[in-house]
C-alpha cells in the first residue's frame, strides 16, 4: 500500500513543468511537497488526480494506475484532491458542498453518517450548514474543502496549499487538524505547501521540487536540519 | 522563406485589377449569373461587417438583418423623398445604420456573449415589423426603391441587372478596400488586443468600451450599406426582405468565410448564393421526391455549417495558412 | 375590466409555454454553457413524434409524454455525439464565442430539413384534445378554455417537478454542482459528462412539452416553417435571457413577464409593435441588470 511515482514528466505545451520525478510515500505517511512558485507542484498533483495528462512515467496508488483514470473514477479508488485556492462552490450551501463529496457512493444513509462525522470534526461548519459557501471566511472555506474531501472517504489525500491566504494562527490550526485527522484515520497525504517550515513540521517525509525536478528528499526532520535546505527553501 | 510585403500601392492595384476582371466577367456570363453576382457583392459587404464585429472586436450579433433593414429603408426614403442620386442614398444608408449601431453598441458594450446574442436576436425579430406601425414606411408592402435605368451612354443593350451588378461590385470593392486598411491600422490591432486579452488591454490603457462601440458602429454602417445594395437588387424594401433567417444566413456566411480574416469573405458569399442552385441540380440529377427537393438546400447549408464549425472552425483561409506553415 | 382580465389570461397562458422553452434553454446553458438554438427544432421534432402517435393511437394524452421522452432522447443523443465534438474542436480563439451558437443554428436548420423530408412542408394538424372555447360568465366569454386551463396546470406541474428534482434530489445537486464548477465536481467524484447529458435530456423533455402545448394552444397547425416555433425560439430565448440564463425561477419569471407585457401591448397598443416590445423589454432589463433579473453573482467573493 503506497503511492509510487517513477520518472514522471508532464508538459504544458513546450513548458516542461514536471521533469522525471520519482518518489514513494508509504501508507499512512504524510509527505510534504515543497518548492518555489512555478516549481511544478500543482501540475504534479493535478496529474496524480487525473486532471492533467502525463507525458511519460508511472504513478500508482496501490494497484490503481493514476495516469489512466479520470478524476471522478479516481475518487472511487480512494484518491481525493483538494485543489489550489479554497476549492468550494460558492453558489451552493455549506451542506450541499459537503454532500457532493459523497454523491458517488449513492447511499443516503452513509452520506448522513459522513456528514455528521465531518460536522463533529469542524463544528464551525456545523453551525453554518444552510449558509451559502460564499459567506464563509477564508479559513472556513478551507475547512469546507477539506471536509468535502473527507466525505468521499479518501485513502490518499492530495492537498494543494491549504494555507494559502490564511492568517498564521489559522494556518497552524489547519495544519494541526490535517495531521490529527489523517493519522487517526490512517490516510496517506501528499501536502503541497509554500509554507515549507509549517508543512515539514507535521510531515513524515519531505520532497523538494525545483524547476520541475526533485532537488532533495528525505525525512522531514532531516530536511529541517539540513543547512542547505534551510538556506534555500526555509529562508533562514 | 522570403515574404513579399504587400504595400498599400500594390494592394490598391490588386483591387483595381479585381475590379477590371469583374467588369470583364459581367460581359461574358448570362443575366442570371450577373444578378447572382450582385447578390454575392451584397453578401461580401454584409459578411465582412460581421467579421469586423465578431472576428476583430469579439462581439456577437444575431441581428445584423435588422441593421440591413435600417440601411435599406434609409436609402429608399432618401431616394424617394429627395430624389437623391444613388450614391447619396447609399451614404444615407451607412450613416443611418451607423447611428443606430452606435446606440446599440453602447448597450452591447455592457453585455457579454449570450446576453448580447439575445439582445441582437430580439432586435432582428422586432425591428422589421415596426414598418407596419408607421405609414411613411409603407407597411407590409414596404417602399419602392428604384435607382432608375442605366445611363444611356452604356448603350441600348446594357441590362438593368448588369447595372445592379456594376454598382454592387464597385460598392463592395470600395468597402473592402476601406475595411482592409482599417483592419491593418492601429484600430485593427486594438480590437484584436481587446478580443484576445481584455484585461491586458485594459491595463495597457485601451478604453475597451469605446473600442467596442466603435467596432459596432462601423460594422453597422457596413451592414446598412449591404441593406441598401440588397434593396436595390430587389427594387423594394419591405419587412419580409429581412427575416430572421437573413441574420442567421449572414452568421453562417461569416463562419464559412472564417471569422478571423477578411481573406475568405468571398468564399462564404459565393457559397450562400450557390448552394440553392447546386442543391437544385443535385436533386434533379437523382430524381428526388418533392420533399427531398425542397429540403435539400437547407440540408446542405446546415450540414456544411456544422462541418465547418467542427472541422475548420477558423475558416478555410486560416486552415490553409496553418497547413503551409507546418 | 373584462378585457383586462382576458388580456391577463392570454398573457399567462402564452408566458407559461414560453417558460417551458426558457427552462429548456436554461438547462442546456447551465450544463454546457451553450445557448442552444436547436432547442426549438428539437421541440418541433418531438411534436412531430407526438403527431405520429396521435395519428396511430388517436390520443393526445399518450402523445404528450411520448413527445417528451422523444425530446429527451434526441437531446441526449445530440449532446453525446455533437456537443462533445464541438467543445473539443472549437473552444479556442474568436470562434469560441460564436461557434456553439452557429453550430446549434446549423443543427436547427438540419432538423427542419429532416422534418421537411419526412413529413413534408405543408401543415399537419394536431387537434386540441380539450375544448378551446372559453368559459362564459353571463354573456361574456373568458379567454380561458379547458385547454388553456390544462396548459397552465401542466406547466405549473412540470415546473414543480423540475424544482423538486433540482432542489431536493441528489441528481439535482449533481446538476447544479456540475454547472457551477465542473472541475471541483469532478474531483468530488461526480460524473460531470454524464450529468451534462442528463441536463440536455431534461431540456429536451421540457422542449417537447412546450412544442406539444404551443401547437394545441394555437390553431393546431404544425409545419417545419411554422411561425409558432419561431416565436417559441425567439421568445423562449429572450425570456431566458431576461431571467438571467442561469436560474430556473428566473426563466419562469422572465417568461411570464414577457407573456404579460406582449399580451397587453397586443390588446391595447397594436399587433405590429409586439415584437419590438420584446426587444425593448429585454433592453431595459439588461440595462438595469446586465446579467438578467436573477443573476447568481451575489454574496461574498474572494
Ligand atoms: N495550464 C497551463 N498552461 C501553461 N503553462 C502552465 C499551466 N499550468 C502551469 N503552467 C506552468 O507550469 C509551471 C509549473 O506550474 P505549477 O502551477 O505546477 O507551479 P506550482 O509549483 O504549483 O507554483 P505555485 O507555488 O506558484 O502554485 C509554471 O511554469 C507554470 O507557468
Ligand atoms: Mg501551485
Amino acid at each position: 500500500m503506497s503511492l509510487f511515482i517513477e520518472n514522471l514528466s508532464v508538459h504544458h505545451g513546450a513548458i516542461h513543468a514536471v521533469n522525471n520525478v520519482s518518489f514513494k510515500v508509504e501508507k499512512g505517511q504524510l509527505a510534504a511537497l515543497i518548492g518555489a512558485n512555478g516549481a511544478g507542484k500543482t501540475t504534479l498533483l493535478r496529474t496524480l488526480s487525473g486532471l492533467n495528462k502525463a507525458t511519460h512515467g508511472k504513478a500508482h496508488w496501490n494497484e490503481t494506475n493514476l495516469l489512466h483514470e479520470k478524476p471522478e473514477q479516481l475518487v472511487r479508488h480512494g484518491v481525493s484532491h483538494v485543489s489550489e485556492g479554497k476549492s468550494v462552490i460558492p453558489e451552493l450551501t455549506v451542506k450541499e458542498n459537503l454532500e457532493i463529496g459523497a454523491l458517488w457512493r449513492r447511499n443516503k444513509k452513509e452520506m448522513v453518517v459522513s456528514l455528521n462525522e465531518v460536522v463533529e470534526l469542524f463544528p464551525r461548519l456545523g453551525e453554518r450548514l444552510e449558509q451559502r459557501a460564499d459567506t464563509l471566511s477564508g479559513g472556513e472555506r478551507q475547512m469546507l474543502a477539506l471536509g468535502r474531501s473527507l466525505m468521499s472517504k479518501p485513502q490518499l489525500l492530495l492537498l494543494d496549499e491549504p494555507s494559502l491566504g490564511l492568517a498564521p494562527l489559522v494556518v497552524e490550526q489547519i495544519f494541526q487538524s490535517i495531521k490529527d485527522l489523517t493519522s487517526s484515520m490512517g490516510i496517506t497525504v501528499l501536502l503541497v505547501e509554500q509554507n515549507a517550515m509549517g508543512a515539514l513540521k507535521i510531515a513524515d517525509i519531505g520532497i523538494v521540487l525545483n524547476l520541475g525536478s526533485i532537488a532533495v528528499t528525505g525525512d522531514a526532520s532531516a530536511l529541517i536540519a539540513d543547512p542547505q535546505v534551510r538556506a534555500a527553501y526555509l529562508g533562514y | 522563406m522570403h515574404k513579399l510585403k504587400a504595400t498599400n500601392a500594390t494592394r490598391l492595384l490588386g483591387f483595381i485589377l479585381l475590379g477590371l476582371f469583374l467588369f470583364y466577367l459581367s460581359n461574358t456570363v448570362d443575366e442570371l449569373r450577373v444578378y447572382q453576382g450582385a447578390t454575392v457583392a451584397m453578401y461580401v459587404i454584409a459578411i465582412s461587417s460581421i467579421i469586423l464585429l465578431t472576428g476583430y472586436s469579439g462581439q456577437v450579433s444575431l441581428g445584423h438583418g435588422a441593421l440591413l433593414a435600417i440601411g435599406g429603408y434609409g436609402a429608399a426614403l432618401v431616394r424617394n423623398n429627395f430624389n437623391a442620386p444613388i450614391w447619396i442614398a447609399f451614404i444615407a444608408a451607412i450613416l443611418l445604420a451607423a447611428f443606430w449601431g452606435a446606440l446599440l453598441g453602447a448597450t452591447a458594450a455592457r453585455l457579454s456573449g449570450p446576453y448580447l446574442a439575445g439582445t441582437t436576436l430580439a432586435l432582428a425579430v422586432g425591428l422589421p415589423s415596426i414598418a407596419n406601425q408607421f405609414k411613411f414606411l409603407g407597411g407590409e408592402q414596404g417602399l419602392i426603391f428604384d435607382i432608375g435605368l442605366p445611363p444611356a451612354w452604356l448603350g441600348q443593350t446594357f441590362s438593368q441587372y448588369k447595372w445592379f451588378f456594376w454598382i454592387a461590385a464597385l460598392t463592395a470593392l470600395i468597402a473592402m478596400w476601406w475595411l482592409q486598411n482599417l483592419l491593418r491600422s492601429g484600430y485593427g490591432r486594438t480590437w484584436r488586443a481587446v478580443r484576445t486579452q481584455s484585461v491586458a488591454a485594459e491595463l495597457a490603457g485601451i478604453n475597451i468600451a469605446r473600442s467596442k462601440i466603435l467596432a459596432f458602429t462601423l460594422s453597422a454602417g457596413l451592414a446598412g450599406l449591404a441593406g441598401a445594395v440588397l434593396s436595390m437588387t430587389i427594387s423594394t424594401v419591405s419587412p419580409g426582405a429581412f427575416p430572421l433567417s437573413l441574420s442567421f444566413a449572414l452568421a453562417t456566411g461569416a463562419v464559412l468565410s472564417g471569422v478571423t480574416t477578411l481573406g475568405g469573405v468571398i468564399i462564404g458569399s459565393v457559397t450562400l448564393v450557390a448552394i440553392p442552385e447546386i442543391a437544385d441540380v443535385v436533386a434533379h440529377q437523382v430524381g428526388a421526391s418533392e420533399n427531398a427537393t425542397t429540403n435539400l438546400p437547407g440540408l446542405m447549408v446546415s450540414g456544411l455549417l456544422i462541418v465547418a464549425v467542427l472541422f475548420v472552425p477558423n475558416g478555410p483561409v486560416e486552415q490553409l495558412k496553418k497547413k503551409r506553415s507546418k | 375590466m373584462f378585457q383586462l382580465l382576458n388580456t391577463f389570461l392570454i398573457g399567462i397562458t402564452a408566458g407559461s409555454i414560453y417558460s417551458l422553452m426558457a427552462i429548456s434553454m436554461v438547462l442546456v446553458w447551465r450544463s454546457t454553457r451553450v445557448v442552444n438554438f436547436a432547442q426549438a427544432g428539437l421541440a418541433m421534432l418531438s411534436t412531430y413524434f407526438g403527431y405520429e402517435i396521435i395519428h396511430r393511437f388517436d390520443s393526445y394524452w399518450i402523445a404528450l409524454p411520448v413527445a417528451m421522452i422523444a425530446g429527451a432522447l434526441v437531446a441526449a443523443g445530440i449532446e453525446l455525439i455533437f456537443m462533445r465534438l464541438l467543445l473539443k474542436h472549437s473552444s479556442q480563439g474568436a470562434i469560441a464565442s460564436i461557434a456553439p451558437i452557429i453550430a446549434t443554428l446549423g443543427l436547427l436548420g438540419l432538423i427542419k430539413s429532416i422534418i421537411g423530408y419526412f413529413w413534408g412542408n405543408q401543415d399537419v394538424i394536431i387537434e386540441s384534445p380539450l375544448s378551446n372555447v372559453g368559459f362564459t360568465i353571463g354573456t361574456q366569454t373568458l379567454a380561458l378554455s379547458p385547454m388553456k386551463t390544462f396548459i397552465i396546470a401542466a406547466v405549473v406541474f412540470m415546473v414543480l417537478v423540475l424544482t423538486f428534482i433540482f432542489q431536493r434530489t441528489n441528481l439535482g445537486l449533481a446538476l447544479r454542482a456540475s454547472a457551477y464548477a465542473p472541475e471541483i465536481s469532478r474531483l468530488a467524484g461526480i460524473k460531470v459528462d454524464l450529468v451534462r447529458t442528463v441536463g440536455w435530456a431534461l431540456a429536451g423533455a421540457a422542449g417537447g412539452a412546450a412544442g406539444m402545448l404551443q401547437t394545441a394552444n394555437g390553431n393546431g397547425a404544425l409545419s417545419p416553417d411554422s411561425l409558432e416555433f419561431s416565436l417559441l425560439l425567439a421568445f423562449g430565448f429572450i425570456a431566458a435571457v431576461i431571467g438571467g440564463l442561469d436560474s430556473l425561477i428566473g426563466a419562469v419569471i422572465g417568461a411570464l413577464l414577457l407573456g404579460l407585457v406582449l399580451a397587453f401591448v397586443l390588446t391595447y397598443v397594436g399587433g405590429s409593435l409586439v415584437f419590438i416590445t420584446a426587444f425593448v423589454l429585454l433592453l431595459v432589463v439588461l440595462l438595469i441588470r446586465p446579467g438578467g433579473l436573477i443573476s447568481q453573482k451575489a454574496g461574498r467573493r474572494a
